[in-house]
């Protein structure tokens, strides 16, 4: 008790120090917040809003495809975020390793991160037609068939999954890179010391004290994930039907029709929805790092 | 001294006379926004060029929004956000009905342009008796283009029943060629079979209009409204379609009919527009026919209205505007526009005839204006309900993702929905 009290005296600043931070974040970030949860509640044409209570959560809820949108979501979340984490990691001991014209490859491998991601959308489009796209004529030279890369419904999201990754996998390797440099040399020198081969170096050594960097890329690309939406409506804008669409397209959809309280409603779910998947994890992710 | 207060007086003098004469070179600087289709954008060209010439008085700035759903935001958004320019065009419509034309659009009714504009026009921008447009462009069909060099060579003739259509399209199948081309990259272009069949599901149900806006009557309980649903079904199921469907667009299904690479296109006439643009050469090997439905003695067409010109309550220059749009639909304002643009149809202005050498698709569209009874207004002009998803659910059916009986319950829950979020009565 006596000493809660001194500390909150004994701060540097004063209160009025803080009060032109807190206008800004106020009008910046609490204001939209909280006014777009009032008007997720309304019946909203930009100009007025009746407000219907929870009727928006309702009709969102009873939509046919959010369901399907959800767990889309789920699965391109989880896809990209585990490719880019492992992809991120094999390239990052690479580009580490001490291979010919280094910097050179980093670049590459970082350069699509660079790219707008709606100029990547339009060319992979182009790439992947189903009868005319560079990806398959060259499968048919080759004997093989290739698939509806972006018109069968079964595979689709896939395929911006993929376009995902090659687009991302660039910032997860340079993070890889910087937590693998920061590792001391020493450990390695006595790894090799006591006989220990690549694999148990990179096991043993590597992947442990990669684990902050790592926490960084999961929770990043999770985030990135589940928010996505430019890149899937470059490709395919939620289609064939409906077999793309996630959560952020349907939003998007219902903004298009002009039902800005349901989008609105829409965006405060998928608010939700990321806090709950994300929190836990981080929570779980730091406990642990605590323990060890 | 007495030649330096010369010079103050002749400086002071020069400056007033560039002060009175400036405002009057161009008095009024009017923006309108229009659609990118080069098609609008040449017909609004040759319109305000002559305007500005009738009227020195008055400058125009032509703005550019893209077209489809993007394009509808930034109308919506602009109109609620009283950004909107001085004139703008739109759909006429449902679409028209749903940005709430009592409180944003200027009251046009008293124009004098008006009493030369087609009461079916009127119909399309009338809320509370107001008229708040006027005709930007002709009417248009929604039906069938087909390749007369196909039909030539096979020997097929114009169907007028579903059952006969498809016989060619078997025909033309088994000629090699591609019966029906489907462009469904473009999501907008699958709904064409739905919407385009609604003549037909007009004289099976002549009141589905009403009881559809009042909830009375549901596409998936009604079966001529499955109808179209059903076509699509059928002609994917039937191998009838170009194999890149799922990733070609509204571009190369023009290519396709026009060229001869696939026999039919079901689109709007509007259509003509881009053919002549594109495919100037093989205009003359394209014609049109209406959609076909069961029975050949009742083979009418679905019309389209074409967009028009409005004035939002906010613009600084109502009077101004008036003017212009006045103008833009006048018999003079339609002359300019038929002889710029494609004709697309018939014109809503008595008194603008067509020119004598439109294109075959046009000719064939004709005959269904001339006699009475032969079109129909779609749905979305004598309905304010149209459902967002369809153009997604229509893909599904076509790409034989789902069964057509599902499909319209799915599109009925859609029209709960955009009925509700209007907050139309019944619903």
């Amino acid at each position: 008790m006596t000493e809660t009290r001194p500390r909150s005296h004994t701060s540097p600043y004063p209160l009025w120090f803080f009060i032109p931070a807190a206008i800004i974040y106020g009008v910046l970030f609490l204001a939209p917040t909280v006014s777009s949860l009032w008007f997720s509640l309304t019946r909203w044409d930009l100009s007025t809003a009746e407000f219907i209570g929870l009727e928006n959560f309702r009709q969102f809820f009873s939509e046919p495809f959010l369901v399907q949108g959800l767990v889309n979501t789920l699965i391109y979340a989880v896809t990209t975020s585990g490719l880019k984490t492992v992809c991120g990691l094999l390239l990052a001991v690479l580009l580490t390793g001490n291979i010919f014209a280094r910097g050179f490859l980093r670049t590459l491998v970082f350069f699509p991160v660079l790219v707008s991601t709606i100029g990547i959308g339009i060319t992979f489009t182009v790439m992947m037609h189903p009868t005319r796209g560079i990806i398959n004529v060259a499968l048919e030279t080759l004997g093989i068939p290739g698939p509806g890369w972006l018109t069968n419904p079964a595979l689709a999201l896939f395929s911006v999954a993929l376009v995902d990754l090659w687009k991302g996998v660039g910032l997860a390797t340079l993070i890889f890179i910087a937590g693998i440099a920061a590792i001391s040399p020493d450990y390695y020198e006595a790894a090799r010391i006591d006989g220990a081969t690549r694999l148990q170096q990179f096991s043993r050594i590597t992947l442990p004290l990669v684990r902050p960097a790592m926490i960084t890329v999961v929770t990043l690309s999770l985030i990135g994930g589940l928010r996505s939406f430019d890149l899937i409506w470059a490709m395919t804008r939620g289609g064939p039907g409906f077999s793309s669409d996630v959560i952020a397209s349907v939003i998007y959809k219902q903004y298009q029709a002009g039902f800005y309280g349901l989008s609105t409603a829409g965006n405060v779910i998928l608010f939700a929805l990321i806090a709950i998947i994300i929190l836990p994890l981080t929570l779980w992710f730091n406990r642990r790092e605590v323990e060890e | 001294m007495t030649k330096r207060i010369g010079v103050i007086f002749a400086t002071a003098s020069a400056l007033a006379a560039l002060i009175a004469a400036g405002p009057s070179q161009a008095e009024t600087k009017l923006s309108f926004l229009i659609d990118n289709s080069p098609d609008t954008v040449a017909a609004a060209d040759a319109l305000v060029a002559a305007y500005e010439k009738k009227a020195p008085d008055v400058s125009i700035d032509i703005e550019q929004r893209p077209g489809g759903g993007e394009g509808d935001n930034i109308i919506k958004t602009r109109l609620a956000t009283g950004e909107m320019s001085d004139v703008f065009l739109y759909n006429s419509g449902s679409l028209m009905q749903a940005i709430k034309p009592g409180r944003t659009l200027v009251d046009l009714s008293n124009l004098s342009s008006q009493a030369n504009v087609n009461e079916s026009f009127k119909a399309v921008v009338r809320a509370d008796g107001k008229v708040y447009g006027v005709p930007f462009g002709t009417a248009q069909g929604g039906g069938i283009f087909y390749n007369r060099k196909i039909y030539q060579e096979l020997g097929l003739s114009v169907p007028k029943t579903w059952a006969e259509f498809m016989a060619n399209n078997e025909k033309v199948k088994a000629a090699g060629k591609v019966a029906i081309a489907q462009t469904y990259r473009d999501t907008w272009t699958s709904q064409l079979f739905v919407l385009a069949d609604y003549y037909n599901l007009n004289a099976a149900v002549p009141n589905f209009a009403e009881d559809y806006t009042n909830n009375k009557i549901k596409y998936a309980t009604t079966p001529a409204a499955m109808k179209g649903f059903e076509h699509l079904k059928e002609v994917h199921d039937a191998g009838l379609m170009n194999e890149d469907f799922g990733a070609a667009s509204y571009d190369d299904g023009l290519r396709m009919v026009a060229t001869g690479e696939a026999a039919h296109y079901p689109m709007l006439t509007f259509a003509i527009g881009a053919l002549k643009q594109d495919y100037s050469d093989n205009l003359n090997d394209v014609g049109f026919f209406a959609q076909p439905g069961d029975d050949a003695s009742k083979n009418g067409l679905t019309v389209w209205m074409p967009a028009a010109a409005y004035i939002p309550t906010g613009s600084k220059h109502i009077d101004e505007a008036k003017k212009f749009v006045d103008f833009v639909g006048s018999v003079e304002g339609c002359k300019i526009m038929m002889a710029t643009n494609t004709v697309q149809g018939p014109s809503l202005v008595n008194g603008c005839p067509l020119p004598a050498d439109v294109p075959p698709s046009v000719k064939d569209m004709l005959p269904y204006f001339e006699t009475k009874g032969l079109t129909t207004p779609a749905l979305e002009f004598s309905s304010p309900i149209k459902g967002p998803s369809l153009e997604q659910i229509t893909v599904e059916v076509g790409s034989g993702i789902r069964q057509p009986a599902d499909a319209a319950a799915l599109y009925d829950d859609d029209v709960r929905k955009q009925a509700k979020q209007l907050g139309i009565p019944n619903w």
